[in-house]
């Protein structure tokens, strides 16, 4: 009899010994190298967690890979981030050093600690998603082969800058809070098949299915329409009837958000702002896409003040500096016009010229 | 020299950064189904398209979700990945593992399905990625004998996660992985048989600096906090500004609610503790000498979803503050209590802060039975279009 509903391993069978005697009695922590978490426990017990870069997307080969370096340096101890980053939990001290070599001597990427840019969060992409846009794997490979030296540490970030990537609207990587989000967009309507849409699909749930009312039921060929005005290009009504498509190679894309956070230090959480509309998809790299980036990071990092994240700069410094500052074009695309889009409108005069 | 059937998958290989064609390339030597999704994949790149489509719906015995049909839309070419379902795994609170349990999953994914693995998927489960509907259950069966039980999918509870917390985190208010373990436990049936309108996720942080971004992703957000004082260790600050530390710049100033004080005479950093608002920003700054007060438990956030339908949302302050005492029971009375509303009231694909938003916040608190209070607001209405309850009126 299979057994059913018992939850997913007790996390406290995976636990370091240092971790389980230690276990919320920390003291502090510093970082001691780029890379390296130093904690300390009101015990006087240490345990250093050196964070290395994963591509996320990993093989049987690489997890017993990082299972061997583990069980030589880490009593087979080991944790992921919540940015996918990969974690070597060393609890003896005289470990570390001949771990960190070895990780250099197999080319691992040690970084993502404190100040730095550390992992991107992404979704699925072209490689196992049905709405893909766009391919989140591929943008994150172009972007942080850019950023790698703001991972390692080799160049420095006033704050911390986290990148995530979505590869539709469904947000299943929730960009919407992000420094820099990368975010997959249809710039057209769906296409109906009238045909398929009338044998594969439930009506009211498609017409239901639309936040806007662009969907009607159309009687004539018992399929729908769309209103092309009302349409968001949201891809929710093709969610319930895959017989609608909306995919289109040549004005597919992706836009580009800033200043989102969810660290509540200083102010609160605050969504990702749109800088750049659209930008085509460049397979295999990208390379649009990371130019904009790698320019949004060097003017922010050099123009911030020590501890501004991206977010918080643009408010001090005021929307219009941010555009002028960016080189980028504010346009009719910039100003919302869906839900609650007049709470984004100014009312002050105060402006910058 | 062979030509490569890869030429721009294998652009993606050059750079520093840890390739995961590399990683698709290990396992396509080894399965036929990832060599097919690597093949898929390079028109994918030509193309500009993806090339999987809605499925059939598959499942395992017990289970109303946790696995996902996948479809490439050309069998023809494809056959290797003509079914190539993912399969989600729940991941233990915190994303802790011995390797020894790895390598026991490694061995079952191989046997199973493609070798390929994302750690983790964007809501924390491992997911593998690529099986038969045939391998489905006898896979889904030995996860099962080494421990591992299944995710949630679709209109179900999604599997929980958490930050580091108390493991390995000084500024942990509350037991982050342990709530996430028991709602875990405790929530089985919601997670494993899908019988909402649509999806809901619960993570937990354990302090406001909030690493796994509860706010802003999940629809009920535990994010630990303490509603007594700061600790402040003036002989560890005091250490710290004769290291040239510039304390009053760089923690000080940027005090959102200039709670903080530093007195350059008597060389001692005081808080007003009625002014702070628990932000974490000097305790950020400043781990050895300041840390969070003894007071601890949770504050309680609603609504944090991404984008799809009505737009995105960060979660809105439900309880500002709850004692986080196992076994955690009135967080899940309100759990049973909010979803029951939600499910009763919601339309088809409609997140519990859409429904709030449509129906309002007053309606959805008296539904679970919270009284209102001034830190659920940035400000009071603006408006006068007050709604008055029968009993309210004469």
């Amino acid at each position: 009899m299979a057994k059913n509903d018992f939850g997913p391993p007790d996390f406290r069978e995976m636990l370091p010994p240092v971790i389980k005697k230690n276990y919320g009695n920390w003291k502090s922590h510093d970082i001691p190298r780029p890379g390296v978490l130093k904690h300390t426990s009101y015990t006087g017990d240490v345990i250093h967690s050196v964070r290395v870069a994963s591509p996320r997307l990993v093989s049987s080969d690489w997890i017993r890979e990082i299972s061997d370096v583990a069980d030589k340096y880490c009593d087979g101890y080991v944790r992921f981030t919540t940015r996918n980053n990969l974690e070597f939990l060393v609890s003896d001290e005289k470990k570390l050093q001949p771990l960190i070599n070895e990780l250099d001597a197999k080319d691992y990427m040690i970084g993502g600690v404190g100040l730095s840019i550390s992992n991107v969060v992404h979704t699925q992409g072209w490689i196992h998603c049905k709405s893909a846009v766009t391919d989140a794997s591929g943008i994150t490979k172009g972007v942080m082969d850019k950023m790698a030296d703001y991972f390692t540490g080799k160049k420095s970030v006033p704050a911390r800058l986290r990148i995530a990537v979505a590869c539709c609207v469904n947000m299943c990587g929730a960009c919407h809070c992000s420094d820099i989000a990368i975010v997959g967009i249809h710039r057209t309507i769906p296409k109906i098949n009238d045909e398929a849409v009338a044998r594969s699909c439930e009506l009211p749930n498609v017409v239901a299915s639309c936040p806007t009312g662009a969907i009607r039921p159309n009687p004539k060929t018992k399929s729908i329409s769309i209103v092309a005005e009302k349409c968001m290009m949201c891809g929710n009504c093709v969610v319930v009837c895959p017989s609608l498509k909306i995919m289109d190679p040549e004005n597919d894309g992706v836009s580009i958000w800033v200043g989102g956070k969810v660290s509540n230090a200083r102010s609160g959480p605050a969504f990702s702002r749109l800088a750049i509309p659209y930008i085509p998809n460049e397979p295999p790299r990208w390379s649009t896409v990371t130019a904009a980036v790698n320019n949004l990071v060097e003017v922010w990092a050099a123009n911030a003040k020590s501890g501004e994240r991206m977010g918080e700069w643009i408010n001090r410094i005021g929307w219009e500096r941010f555009f002028k500052l960016t080189n980028l074009p504010f346009t009719d695309k910039h100003i919302d016009d869906f839900t609650h889009a007049t709470t984004t409108f100014r009312s002050t005069t105060q402006s910058k010229f | 020299m062979e030509e490569s059937k890869t030429p721009l998958l294998d652009e993606l290989e050059k750079g520093d950064w840890p390739s995961f064609v590399t990683e698709i390339k290990r396992a396509a030597k080894k399965n036929k189904g990832a060599a097919g999704l690597l093949s898929q994949l390079e028109s994918s790149y030509k193309e500009k398209i993806g090339h999987w489509k809605h499925g059939g719906i598959v499942g395992v015995k017990g289970y109303g979700g946790g696995v996902v049909g996948r479809y490439c839309d050309d069998p023809e070419k494809y056959p290797d990945i003509r079914e190539f379902h993912t399969v989600r795994v729940c991941q233990p609170a915190g994303f802790f593992y011995t390797t020894k349990k790895l390598r026991q999953l490694a061995d079952i994914w191989d046997k199973y399905g493609s070798g390929l693995y994302n750690m983790h998927g964007s809501t924390g489960d491992i997911i593998l990625l690529g099986t038969t509907t045939p391998n489905l259950q006898p896979c889904v069966d030995e996860l099962a004998e080494i421990g591992f039980d299944l995710g949630g999918s679709g209109g179900a509870l999604r599997s929980l996660s958490c930050c580091v917390g108390q493991a390995r985190c000084e500024k942990a208010c509350i037991d982050s992985m342990d709530i996430v373990r028991e709602l875990t436990q405790q929530y089985q049936a919601e997670i494993h048989r899908p019988a909402w309108p649509y999806k809901f996720k619960i993570k937990s942080s354990g302090c406001p600096n909030d690493c796994a971004a509860a706010s802003a992703r999940s629809d009920l957000a535990v994010i630990g906090v303490w509603r007594d004082t700061i600790r402040i260790d003036n002989s560890a600050v005091r250490k710290e500004v004769d290291g040239g530390y510039d304390i009053f710049n760089r923690v000080v100033r940027r005090c959102p609610s200039e709670a903080l004080t530093w007195d350059q005479k008597k060389r001692e950093l005081t808080v007003s503790a009625e002014d702070c608002v628990h932000c974490m920003h000097c305790i950020n700054m400043m781990p050895d000498a300041i840390s969070i007060g003894r007071e601890r438990g949770a504050t309680l956030l609603i609504g944090g979803k991404a984008t799809v339908v009505k737009g995105s949302m960060i979660g809105w302050i439900l309880v500002p503050f709850i004692k986080m005492d196992p076994p955690y029971s009135e967080l899940k009375d309100l759990f049973y209590k909010m979803t029951e509303w939600w499910a009763e009231n919601a339309k088809n694909r409609e997140r519990i802060g859409e429904l709030i938003d449509r129906l309002g916040y007053s309606t959805f608190l008296d539904a679970i039975g919270l009284k209102p209070l001034p830190q659920m607001v940035r400000a009071p209405r603006s408006n006068p279009y007050i709604f008055w309850k029968k009993e309210e009126v004469k």
